[in-house]
C-alpha cells in the first residue's frame, strides 16, 4: 500500500497556460471541482511570450472579414492537412472568445471608434489580430489568471475557502496519467519545492502542456516545453498525430549566441518591416510559391501600397505563411547572402518613424537594446529561423477535445494536434487556446459529473510504479552490460545538450533521409544512456532531478518527430524534405499516428534497435462539401488529389 | 571580445541556513547572468536551485539580487560588470528562502487574492465594450507588469519589516488597485466598492512614502510611483479630506443605517 498523499477532484487540468486556464475556468463554471497543475509559478506560462495577437474575424478593421475567410486562410496556411472541423469551429468561435476576455478585464489596443484594434499578420487576408502592443500573450494570461482569482473570491464568499472549487497546484509536475482499465483515474505528480509525491484522483484529465521546443537547440520556447503532455498521452495509450510538422519561426534573434532563438515577433513584418539580404535586396519576392502566386504583390511598390490600400493591392511576400518565409531565409543564408552572424536583415528603421516603432513594438525595441545593443529604430535586426511550435500533437475529437482511445482524457492548445494542419498561422495559437481550452473544460466537466457509476479507482500498483520511476535518477544504474565497472552516471544536462544538437542538426528545418536515420540511432543511444542519468543532492527543488525526469518525455517526442518525418516523403508546411522537395497531393489526406510499441506503457528503454514508437497511417475524412465550396476550383486543384475533387 | 573566467559568489542553502559559495566560471560574448547560473548547473552544481522560464524578460521568473540590487538575471548582461569584479548573486531578501536562489513568493499570491476583481458593467454584453485608446493607456501601462516581484522585494515597507506584511499589499498590488480604478468600464463603484478607499483602508497605501524604489527596479519601466501610487494617494486623500465627500459619506451611511 502506498503512502502517497491523495486528493479527490472532478477535473484535473495539467498546464496553466492559455488553454489550461481557459479549460479550468470553464470546468469550474460548469460545476466541476477543478484542480490545475503547473510546472512554474501561476501566471508564468509560455503563453506570456506570445507577442503578436489573437486571430479572430471580428471585422473591426476590415468589414469584409468573416469566419469563412478566416477558415480559408487557416486551411491554406496548413496546406489543407488541417482537421477541418477544428478549423471551422475555431474560425466561428474565436470572436466570442476574445470579446469574453474584455468582460473579464482585458484591455486590448483600440480602434478610433473604441472597438478592439486588429493588426495584419502573415497568411491572414485581413487585419485580424486583436493585440496589446507586442505583449498580447501576457494580457491573455493575466486576464485568465485574474478571472481564476475572481472565481476563487466567489468561492471564498460562499464556502469560506478560496480553493474549495478551483485550486492551482503551482510548481508541481505530473509524471503519469493513472488509469482504471481503459479509463482515466487520476494523475501522479511531484511538488518541485519539496520533492514530495502526490496523487490527484479524478475521472477527467485535460492535458494542456504546450509544446516540445526544448528538444531543439535553437528555440523560442522556455524550459517548460519538454513535451510532457505529448508523452503523458502516449504513455496512457493515446496516439499522437502528425508529429513531423514542427514550425520554425522565420525570425528569431541570431546574435549574441546566448540569446539565439529568442523570438522576434511577426508584428514587425505585419506593421511594415521588410526582409533584406546582404545585397540589400528584398528577397522574398523571389520565393512566392505557385499556390500563393495570385495573392501576393509582385513589386515592392505594390507591396508598399498595400499597407494603406489593401483593397486594391496585394500584400507583400514578407507576409507569406511562416514556413515559406523560414525556408526562404534558410536558402539566402545558404547561398552566401546572409548577415554577419548567419541570419538576414529585418528592417523597420527605414520604414517607420522611431516613435511609432517604440509605441507599436515596445518589447522588441527593449529586447534588442538590452540583449544585443541594437537600436531597432536606427538599424536593422539580424534574424534567422528558430524552433517555435509543434503542429502535431494528441489526436483529439474535433468537437469535444477528447483524446482518442482513452475515456476521460482531453487535450487542448499546442499539445493537441490537427487544428493547424502542416503549418500554423501567426495569431491562430492564442485563439486556438481559447476556443479549444473552453471546449475541453466543458466536455471534461460534463464527462466527470455525468459518470453513470462510481468514480474510477486509483490502482496502488500504478502509484508505486510511478514513484519508483520518479526516484530512479537518485540510484542511477550501474555499468551497462559489457562495460567496465565504476562507470559514472550520466549528466542529465549533457544528455539534454546532445539531444538538442541532434534534433537541430538532423531533424531540423531541412530534412534528409540519411540524417533522420542517423538521428534515430542517436536517440536510441541517448535513451539507453538516459537510463543512467544520475543526480546529486536531495529531492528539494533540485533542477538536475527535474531535468532527468523531463528527458524521458523529450526522448519520446523526439522519436515521434524523427520517425514521422522519415515516413512522410513529401514537403508540406513545417516538414521540408530535401530529397522530396515538393508537396504531393497523395499525402494531403494522410495522417501519421504515433503510438507506443509496447502498449502496456512500459518503456523499451534498453533496446536501442526496437525503438519506442510505431507509426500507423490513416486516411482522413473528406472535407465537408459546403466548406470546400468556399474555395475556387482552381485553387483546390493545387491541393486535393483527383479523386477527392470529383467526389 | 572573447571568453574569460569570472568569479561568482552564489548564495546556497535553505530554510535552515546557508552562505555564499565561490565559483570560477567561463563567460562568453553577449551572455547574461542567467547564462552563467545555467553553466554552473551544467558543469559544477547540478542541483543549484533557480527559477527561470522565458529567458527574454517577459515572464518575470528569474528575479534575484545581483550585487545587492534586485534584478532579472536574464536581462542583466555580463558586460555591465568589469572582468575583475566578483559578482554576487543572492535570493530576493524580502521573501523566505526555499532553496538557493528560489524563494517562497506566496505573499504575492495571497495579496493578489485580496484585491477585488474587475466588475463588468451591467447591460454591456461581450462585443459591446467601447473604450478610447487614451482612456485605456494608463491601465495598459500597469498591465505591462510581468509580476517579477522586484518592486515587492525592494519596497522598504516590507523589505526588513516582516511585521508590516499583513497590512501592506506592496507596490505591485496597490498598482493593481489603481489599474482597476482607472479602467474606463470597471463598475465596482456601482456595487458599493470604493477602490480608492480600500487602497487606503485595506491594502496599506498609507505606508508608502513615495521613495520610488519600486519604480527604479521595475524591469518594464512602469512609473509605479508617479502614475499609480501618487494618483491613488491623491484621490484617496481627496475623498478623506474633501468636506463634501466627507459629508456625503456621513449622510449615506446614516441613510443606510436607517
Amino acid at each position: 500500500m502506498s503512502v502517497v498523499d491523495r486528493q479527490e477532484w472532478d477535473v484535473v487540468v495539467v498546464g496553466a497556460g492559455g488553454a489550461g486556464l481557459r479549460a479550468a475556468i470553464e470546468a469550474r463554471e460548469r460545476g466541476a471541482r477543478t484542480a490545475v497543475i503547473c510546472k512554474s509559478l501561476f501566471g508564468k506560462a509560455h503563453t506570456v511570450m506570445a507577442e503578436g495577437g489573437i486571430a479572430a474575424a471580428m471585422a473591426n478593421a476590415n468589414e469584409h472579414d468573416s469566419w469563412q475567410v478566416h477558415f480559408r486562410d487557416t486551411m491554406r496556411g496548413g496546406k489543407f492537412l488541417n482537421q477541418w472541423r477544428m478549423a471551422e469551429l475555431h474560425a466561428k468561435e474565436a470572436p466570442q472568445r476574445v470579446w469574453e476576455l474584455e468582460t473579464w478585464g482585458a484591455l486590448f489596443d483600440r480602434t478610433k471608434d473604441g472597438r478592439i484594434s486588429q493588426r495584419n499578420f502573415g497568411g491572414h487576408e485581413y487585419p485580424r489580430l486583436a493585440h496589446v502592443g507586442d505583449r498580447t500573450g501576457l494580457e491573455l494570461i493575466r486576464t485568465l489568471q485574474q478571472k481564476i482569482v475572481s472565481l476563487q473570491q466567489e468561492d471564498k464568499r460562499e464556502t469560506g475557502d478560496y480553493e474549495s472549487r478551483l485550486k492551482v497546484f503551482q510548481e508541481c509536475t505530473v509524471t503519469r496519467v493513472l488509469k482504471d482499465g481503459s479509463r482515466v483515474s487520476g494523475v501522479f505528480a511531484y511538488e518541485r519545492e519539496t520533492g514530495r509525491f502526490f496523487v490527484l484522483e479524478a475521472p477527467a484529465v485535460v492535458i494542456a502542456t504546450g509544446g516540445i521546443g526544448k528538444s531543439f537547440k535553437v528555440t523560442s520556447n522556455s524550459w517548460e516545453y519538454t513535451g510532457d503532455g505529448h508523452a503523458l498521452a502516449l504513455l496512457a495509450g493515446a496516439p499522437l498525430l502528425n508529429m513531423e510538422f514542427v514550425q520554425f519561426h522565420p525570425t528569431g534573434m541570431v546574435w549574441p549566441p546566448s540569446v539565439k532563438g529568442i523570438l522576434v515577433t511577426e508584428s514587425v513584418r505585419g506593421d511594415g518591416g521588410v526582409l533584406r539580404n546582404s545585397d540589400g535586396k528584398r528577397f522574398m519576392f523571389d520565393y512566392v510559391p505557385d499556390v500563393f502566386k495570385e495573392k501576393y504583390a509582385e513589386s515592392e511598390e505594390e507591396g508598399d501600397r498595400w499597407y494603406e490600400d489593401p483593397d486594391n493591392n496585394r500584400r507583400p511576400p514578407e507576409l507569406l505563411p511562416r514556413d515559406e518565409v523560414a525556408r526562404a531565409i534558410n536558402s539566402e543564408v545558404k547561398a552566401g547572402r546572409g548577415s554577419p552572424h548567419g541570419g538576414v536583415f529585418l528592417d523597420v528603421s527605414t520604414r517607420m518613424p522611431a516613435e511609432v516603432i517604440k509605441r507599436r513594438l515596445p518589447s522588441m525595441y527593449h529586447q534588442f537594446k538590452e540583449l544585443a545593443d541594437v537600436d531597432i529604430t536606427a538599424e536593422p535586426m539580424e534574424v534567422g529561423p528558430t524552433c517555435h511550435y509543434v503542429m502535431g500533437g494528441i489526436a483529439v475529437e474535433s468537437d469535444t477535445a477528447a483524446a482518442r482511445g482513452v475515456p476521460g482524457l482531453f487535450a487542448a492548445g499546442e499539445v493537441a494536434g490537427g487544428m493547424h494542419g502542416s503549418n500554423r498561422l501567426g495569431g491562430n495559437s492564442l485563439s486556438d487556446l481559447l476556443v479549444f481550452g473552453r471546449r475541453a473544460g466543458r466536455h471534461a466537466a460534463e464527462y466527470a459529473t455525468g459518470l453513470p457509476d462510481a468514480r474510477p479507482p486509483v490502482d496502488d500498483v500504478q502509484v508505486d510504479a510511478a514513484a519508483a520511476e520518479a526516484l530512479r535518477p537518485f540510484s542511477a544504474e550501474g555499468p551497462a552490460p559489457g562495460e567496465e565497472d565504476g562507470r559514472p552516471p550520466e549528466n542529465p544536462y549533457t544528455l539534454h545538450q546532445e539531444l538538442q544538437q541532434t534534433m537541430n542538426d538532423l531533424v531540423g528545418i531541412i530534412r534528409r533521409e540519411g540524417e533522420m536515420e542517423q538521428a534515430l540511432e542517436k536517440l536510441a543511444d541517448l535513451r539507453v544512456r538516459a537510463r543512467r542519468a544520475g543526480v546529486e543532492g536531495h529531492r528539494q527543488f533540485n533542477p538536475g532531478w527535474h531535468l532527468a525526469l523531463d528527458l524521458r518525455n523529450m526522448l519520446l517526442v523526439s522519436e515521434c518527430v524523427a520517425r514521422a518525418a522519415l515516413e512522410r516523403t513529401e514537403s508540406r508546411g513545417g516538414h521540408t524534405r530535401e530529397d522530396h522537395p515538393t508537396m504531393d497531393r497523395k499525402w494531403r489526406n494522410i495522417n501519421l499516428l504515433c503510438g507506443l510499441t509496447d502498449p502496456t506503457g512500459g518503456l523499451a528503454a534498453t533496446d536501442p534497435v526496437r525503438g519506442q514508437i510505431a507509426l500507423t497511417r490513416e486516411t482522413t475524412e473528406p472535407i465537408r462539401a459546403d466548406l470546400l465550396a468556399l474555395f475556387d476550383k482552381e485553387e483546390l486543384v493545387k491541393y486535393l488529389a483527383e479523386e477527392e475533387l470529383y467526389e | 571580445m572573447s571568453s574569460y573566467e569570472a568569479r561568482f559568489k552564489v548564495w546556497r542553502g535553505d530554510v535552515k541556513g546557508g552562505g555564499l559559495e565561490d565559483f570560477a566560471v567561463e563567460v562568453n560574448d553577449g551572455e547574461v547572468v542567467l547564462d552563467i547560473i545555467h553553466r554552473l548547473q551544467a558543469t559544477q552544481a547540478p542541483d543549484l536551485a533557480v527559477r527561470w522560464n522565458c529567458k527574454a524578460g517577459k515572464c518575470g521568473s528569474c528575479s534575484a539580487e545581483i550585487n545587492g540590487r534586485p534584478r532579472l538575471m536574464c536581462m542583466t548582461r555580463m558586460s555591465v560588470f568589469t572582468r575583475e569584479e566578483t559578482i554576487t548573486v543572492t535570493p530576493l531578501r524580502a521573501f523566505p528562502v526555499v532553496r538557493d536562489l528560489v524563494t517562497d513568493v506566496g505573499f504575492n499570491y495571497t495579496k493578489a487574492r485580496e484585491v477585488p476583481a474587475f466588475v463588468p458593467p451591467e447591460g454591456v454584453g461581450p462585443g459591446e465594450y467601447r473604450m478610447m485608446q487614451e482612456d485605456v493607456d494608463r491601465s495598459q501601462e500597469f498591465r505591462k507588469c510581468i509580476e517579477c516581484f522586484l518592486c515587492q522585494d525592494t519596497c522598504h515597507v516590507v523589505r526588513d519589516h516582516e511585521e508590516n506584511k499583513p497590512a501592506f499589499a506592496g507596490p505591485r498590488f496597490l498598482m493593481r488597485v489603481a489599474e482597476l480604478d482607472m479602467h474606463p468600464l470597471d463598475a465596482a463603484a456601482e456595487t458599493g466598492l470604493d477602490r480608492k478607499k480600500t487602497a487606503q483602508d485595506e491594502h496599506g497605501l498609507g505606508y508608502c512614502n513615495i521613495t520610488k524604489c519600486c519604480t527604479e527596479v521595475c524591469p518594464e519601466g512602469i512609473k509605479i510611483t508617479d502614475n499609480a501610487l501618487i494618483p491613488l494617494k491623491e484621490r484617496a486623500v481627496d475623498r478623506k479630506y474633501d468636506p463634501l465627500v466627507w459629508l456625503g459619506s456621513k449622510i449615506r451611511r446614516r441613510s443606510t443605517a436607517d
